[in-house]
């Protein structure tokens, strides 16, 4: 009943290509996105903003990055919080020494800077496949740390190689509180997302799943594999390191490289996995799912502990957090590859025939 | 079953979600955002149960502090940055007046900290770690480095390796490889040791560890081929028994090697074994349990059952008395803006905030509560968040730690000007006015 789609005609190639062809789809979106950005900031508390929300959607954005590559281009990646730390620490340092640049140009240049080297790092995807080019992603991730802790330059030779991020001012506007902190990810979020719902759809988008289903195949039928591939891995970075500055100056305020850490990259990848390769959603389901469960189970745990004086040690919490993730990844890889996403989409369409199913 | 389970859940989200607990009066509520598992466990539970031993020693024995009802909820960081992040937000407006102050326990959660506490005015109590300048109290006023921060241990520890020389003109032309974690804790000293090595005349060659630095061979294979004199062991958790098996496999003598207060505790030297033996490490507090404040915490807690460890002979190790040391200072600080807050009653972490800064440990405190020996003393000021503590050297036999060394004391003559050269940059990056202490009162 709910997906009724009765009545909804499509009469032109532009209807026919919308992002939500369904009426309802289209009303649910518009819903939570105006929930999102009026409804929360005004009841969310400042816990629910600056601790759950903010590294949420920041994080929705870089499993966004590293879907673009490894769940639409094929192109396994272990890099993620490497550019992520390019761009946090680029866009410091763009503020830092042309402190007239706006931030969001600073932004956008240090996606650029993590693009750049993205580009970098995915020339020996030419060559090679899978496990083998995960590992020089890999050499990615500790050569963009190691560079991060040795030169001086990139922390403005800050003794500890800690780098505090500058205010965020926008049209003389200082973004200082959590609501408007999460406003400003939000905004950044929501359009990067929707650019990258529409790229996945157009030409390039599919010259990268043609490049993922078989590149050999792609090739002959006139797609240029190199250009695809490093487009690949330029958008996917640019997305990462645009996450990378508004985690550094958005959520933590200060930064150490050590915050990237290859753990990073993991709990990323977990994401897109649990929440579904190759699919903009599922990146959003992953990071909730990802960011929340601990929290969750701490909270659980001391709800337990207040309401019927049940003490559950610590170590358990963080054992079973490790236990639910590894099951899961287990049961997503064997069971559905396409993770939530894919759960969520069986789901409408059984709806979309409720209830009467041929 | 499933229904009782949703419920329970969002029962548990909802609380997360206003941030209130029952909010009763007479209460204190303490954050402990310490660490259980990971890498770092050993030190975190160990100081995480002195700690809370302690504030559990006040409340069956005393019942409180004036009366006032000391409550805690712990939160797991597992030293990562953004956890702790998220423990500091859920828990700082929890009890009836919020948090009295919070122990990041971890340099990198500090930093994180540092631009968050002045806005929910909450002090942060970073009590031996963390970032040194803030040990100006003019730039920082919510940030308390008590004790000693790492610059002045460093001058302390190269005092005494001067000592060990025989004066600190036979230095000159000596070699000292500081091997550190990877880390903004590890690097904090970097500046200062350039600048001692300046002062005295010896050469420093820096070796970084990557975290958590449970492989060293190259690291090792490097000082065998340097020869230093000496060796700077700034480690932490589990890098710290990696570091000195392989100086045993390296053949480096060590009695040369001198841990930061971050590796001399029972927890880093056991798992080494035999390897471990000779090794010394600075430390600002006594191994042991002979001190009347352990003591009682044995008979009023233990002697409950209260008690924090099942594994009690872990009572008295480094890591336990100094997480003791934590409470002493957190729970003085709060009797102190008591005095003139109103005694009995609960403070704010705004009120709490001024006894940090009037706190002022002498011998007459430390004898009141217990713990005389145990802990350095030292007094707080606007200007000075650090106190002015001394270091003690010990050396690890193969069984116990034993003090080798009087206090000594740090080159603040060095240090203060670093520090306050290093806040006053902060301060213009950040726009902060300092404060003007002479007006504060």
């Amino acid at each position: 009943m709910l997906y009724r789609e009765a009545g909804q005609f499509r009469t032109s190639y532009a209807e026919d290509q919308r992002i939500f062809p369904i009426r309802q789809d289209r009303v649910a979106i518009a819903l939570l996105l105006a929930f999102a950005f009026f409804v929360v900031p005004a009841v969310a508390s400042h816990y629910w903003l600056k601790a759950l929300l903010i590294p949420f959607l920041i994080l929705s954005l870089a499993a966004l990055g590293l879907n673009i590559l490894t769940g639409y281009a094929g192109q396994l990646s272990l890099g993620t919080a490497g550019f992520m730390a390019v761009g946090a620490f680029m866009a410091y340092n763009f503020e830092l020494r042309l402190p007239e640049l706006p931030i969001l140009v600073s932004f956008a240049l240090a996606g650029l800077c993590a693009a750049a080297l993205g580009i970098v790092f995915g020339l020996p995807s030419l060559r090679i496949k899978g496990f083998y080019l995960a590992v020089a992603t890999l050499a990615c991730q500790f050569f963009v740390l190691w560079v991060l802790q040795r030169v001086g330059w990139f922390t403005n030779y800050s003794s500890s190689g800690v780098i505090s991020a500058q205010e965020i001012v926008i049209l003389g506007h200082t973004f200082d509180s959590a609501q408007e902190k999460y406003l400003l990810t939000l905004a950044i979020v929501a359009l990067m997302a929707l650019a990258a719902k529409n790229l996945m759809r157009s030409e390039t988008g599919r010259a990268f799943m043609a490049v993922r289903d078989m590149d050999v195949a792609a090739s002959v039928i006139g797609i240029p594999i190199m250009r695809t591939k490093l487009l690949a891995f330029a958008i996917s970075s640019f997305y990462c390191g645009v996450a990378g500055a508004l985690y550094a100056f958005c959520y933590l305020g200060t930064v150490e490289p050590e915050a990237f850490s290859l753990d990073l990259s993991f709990r990323v990848l977990f994401m897109i996995i649990i929440g579904g390769v190759g699919s903009i959603l599922g990146s959003f389901l992953g990071a909730a799912f990802i960011t929340l469960l601990p929290i969750f189970l701490n909270l659980v745990s001391g709800f337990l502990s207040h309401a019927f004086g049940v003490d559950v040690p610590h170590a358990w919490l963080s054992n079973i957090e490790l236990i639910i993730f590894g099951a899961l990844i287990v049961f997503f890889l064997i069971v559905e590859p396409h993770g939530l996403a894919r759960l969520w989409q069986i789901g409408k369409e059984k709806l979309r025939l409720w209830p009467f199913p041929h | 079953m499933k229904r009782s389970m949703l419920a329970l859940a969002l029962a548990a989200a909802a609380t997360g979600f206003s941030g209130t607990a029952a909010a009763q009066a007479k209460e204190q509520f303490i954050p402990a955002a310490f660490y259980w598992v990971g890498p770092f466990a050993p030190g975190g539970s160990g100081i995480a149960a002195g700690f809370l031993d302690y504030l559990t020693l006040l409340n069956e024995r005393d019942g409180g502090i004036n009366g006032v009802k000391l409550t805690w909820e712990k939160c797991e960081t597992e030293y990562i940055t953004s956890r702790g992040v998220e423990c500091y937000e859920r828990l700082k407006k929890r009890g009836p007046t919020g948090a009295s102050l919070f122990h990041p326990l971890s340099t990198g959660i500090t930093y994180a900290l540092i631009d968050r506490a002045p806005i929910d005015k909450v002090p942060l109590i970073t009590l031996g770690y963390g970032r040194t300048d803030a040990s100006d109290g003019r730039v920082f006023p919510y940030v308390f480095p008590l004790i000693t921060n790492y610059w002045s241990q460093n001058t302390a520890k190269i005092r005494f390796i001067g000592q060990r020389e025989g004066g600190m003109d036979k230095l000159r032309g000596k070699h000292i490889v500081n091997l550190y974690h990877d880390s903004a804790y590890g690097k904090e000293t970097l500046p200062v040791l350039e600048k001692q090595a300046e002062m005295y005349g010896f050469k420093v060659t820096n070796i970084a560890v990557p975290s958590p630095g449970n492989e060293q061979s190259a690291q090792w294979l490097q000082i065998r081929q340097l020869k230093p004199d000496w060796v700077i062991l700034r480690g932490w958790g589990v890098m710290n028994p990696t570091a000195l098996k392989a100086a045993a496999r390296a053949g480096f003598p060590r009695d040369r090697i001198v841990g930061v207060w971050w590796s001399g505790s029972e927890e880093d030297v056991i798992p080494a074994g035999d390897a471990a033996k000779g090794f010394i490490a600075a430390g600002f507090n006594a191994a042991g349990d002979k001190f009347p404040v352990i003591q009682e915490i044995r008979k009023h807690v233990y002697g409950k059952g209260k008690g924090e460890l099942e594994d009690k002979s872990r009572i008295g190790t480094i890591y336990y008395n100094r997480g003791v040391i934590f409470a002493i200072v957190s729970t003085e600080a709060i009797r102190k803006a008591q005095e003139r807050f109103g005694k009995g009653q609960p403070m704010t972490g705004e009120q709490v905030r001024w006894g940090l800064e009037n706190l002022n440990i002498d011998e007459a405190t430390l004898k009141r509560l217990g713990a005389s020996g145990f802990m350095p003393t030292f007094r707080i000021t606007c200007e000075d968040h650090e106190g002015g503590g001394g270091v003690r050297f010990q050396q690890w036999d193969g069984k116990q730690w034993k003090i080798i060394s009087d206090w000594i004391p740090t080159d603040q003559k060095l240090v203060r000007p670093m520090i306050e050269a290093s806040a006053m940059q902060y301060a213009k990056e950040k726009n902060i006015t300092p404060r003007d202490c002479a007006k504060e009162k």
